[in-house]
């Protein structure tokens, strides 16, 4: 049985053990104080200092690598979706709006745009999805949307070399609101081009014509009123990104 | 030259990961705290009676955490690292140095913790014979690697609920994993509470053991002929 250790010691050896040890024990605390002080003096990289911003960048490839196609958001029945479905934020959602004559804008590559209608996208396969939506304030709600799967949308319009890139951005018409997204995640097969929510065509406070659902990224990456949609192998640009959150953003 | 006799108590390792969880623990709790804030849905109470908002607004305002989701979150998932690492190393440390048999209870510790708990509120005297740790010191020690461990489990399922869904389904889904780490930073808390009253209570000796290693006694000469002793209780042993 393990003991605790004991020895007969001049006291002036003690006296010494203890000053040396409390000493060590200060500059250890001064170390954490000028430590805290160092971080929070360094400059912001979009808002969050810049060796804590590193490390989320290195927390996205650590964690992008457990992303599978097989790995999928929890789904429920349709009984359970909540019928007062949240709005939060209205950024990119301006009252110059007509539905009416929207139409996707796809860029294969600079200066060649492709332009689809919403007719077009409902003939593509539908596909339903009841998931818990997570917002990234920390509440969550069961919701029930329909679209096209974002990776049937690729390969219907021979998009497959452009989705080689590592990233796709989306920004609403008004380019008031926009999302860069890991290309692993937007082909992920639960994510959609969404038109429908409870069977009901899209409201228009939650993006209609057409918004992303994304059940493997939080609510800030679920665009509504998409206007464009591009690829890019450079991080495009992120709204709350720039304010400050985690670029990946995935759960 | 006069001496005294030195009881070593906690090893350097020890003292190191002991120390460094402070500020870590500390930094995760309030940068976990600017998080919550952003849904601060959790109360005690029933129906529409609330005992006790978890937080009052006079909270939020004395901590200034209202606005500060994006800060905290940057906070908590880079410190999560260090919090993790160190609690690893700390645990393997305690098996492979044998450690583990000051700490972990024992088939005694459960009667013996009622008596520790009697005394400490002195409602009876006298304490059963212990190490390193009383039997109360002891399952509060374990119970804290336990709790370590659980919010370890219930930040990640919260953090990538997708990837690591088997570990949110098993902890009853996403919202539950949510208020089990919510109660046990709360839980964190009050063991820190706890943990402060005892180490004033306990005094000096006792706390200067966690920085210097050791604690220090008078060499009573009819005590040191009369070995094997039992285990001493030494001058401090009430609970730390």
């Amino acid at each position: 049985m393990k003991t605790l250790e004991e020895k007969i010691v001049d006291t002036d050896k003690i006296r010494n053990k203890t000053i040396i040890s409390f000493l060590f024990f200060l500059l250890f605390l001064a170390a954490c104080i000028f430590a805290w002080k160092w971080l929070r003096s360094r400059p912001k990289d979009n808002e969050v200092y810049t060796p804590l911003r590193s490390v989320l960048n290195t927390n996205e490839g650590i964690f992008s690598s457990f992303i599978s196609n097989d790995h999928l958001a929890k789904t429920y029945p349709a009984s359970a979706a909540d019928h007062h479905v949240r709005v939060n934020g209205d950024a990119g959602m301006g009252n110059d709006f007509d539905p009416a004559a929207w139409k996707l804008q796809v860029v294969r590559k600079p200066g060649d745009t492709l332009f689809i209608s919403l007719d077009e996208i409902k003939a593509l396969p539908k596909t339903t999805i009841i998931f818990n939506f997570k917002c990234i304030e920390g509440w969550s709600q069961v919701t029930h949307w329909a679209g096209v799967k974002f990776s049937d949308f690729i390969n219907k319009y021979g998009l497959n070399e452009q989705s080689q890139m590592q990233y796709v951005g989306l920004n609403t018409p008004d380019k008031g609101y926009y999302v860069g997204i890991d290309t692993k995640s937007i082909m992920h097969p639960q994510t959609i081009l969404c038109y429908e929510m409870n069977g009901e065509p899209l409201p228009l406070n939650q993006g209609a014509p057409l918004r992303l659902i994304i059940p493997v990224k939080y609510g800030i990456k679920h665009l509504k009123r998409i206007g464009t949609i591009f690829f890019s192998n450079q991080r495009p640009p992120d709204y709350w990104y720039e304010r400050g959150y985690d670029y990946f953003s995935g759960l | 030259m006069s001496q005294k006799k030195i009881i070593k108590k906690h090893p350097l390792a020890i003292r190191w990961f002991h120390w460094i969880n402070f500020p870590v623990l500390a930094i995760m709790i309030w940068s976990g705290l600017l998080i919550y804030w952003a849904n601060d849905v959790y109360r005690l109470g029933w129906g529409n009676t609330t005992l006790l908002k978890f937080f009052p607004d006079s909270f939020n305002k004395a901590l200034n955490l209202p606005y500060r989701l994006a800060e905290g979150m940057s906070f908590h998932f880079v410190f999560m690292w260090v919090f993790a690492i160190n609690g690893l190393i700390y645990v393997l440390y305690l098996l492979f140095s044998k450690e583990y048999k000051l700490i972990f209870p024992n088939k005694r510790s459960l009667k013996e913790a009622w008596q520790v708990l009697l005394h400490d509120l002195h409602i009876k005297k006298g304490l059963p014979p212990q190490k390193k740790y009383n039997a109360a010191q002891r399952i509060a020690y374990t119970g804290i690697i336990i709790m370590g461990l659980g919010s370890l489990l219930t930040g990640l399922a919260i953090y990538k609920p997708v990837q690591f869904y088997w570990l949110c389904a098993g902890l009853g889904g996403y919202e539950w994993a949510r208020a089990e780490h919510f109660i046990l930073t709360i839980l964190f808390t009050l063991f820190f509470i706890v943990h402060i009253v005892q180490v004033i209570l306990a005094g000096w000796q006792n706390f200067a053991a966690m920085i210097q290693g050791f604690e220090t006694k008078k060499i009573v000469p009819a005590l040191e002929t009369e070995e094997p002793q039992q285990e001493d209780t030494t001058e401090n042993s009430a609970s730390n």
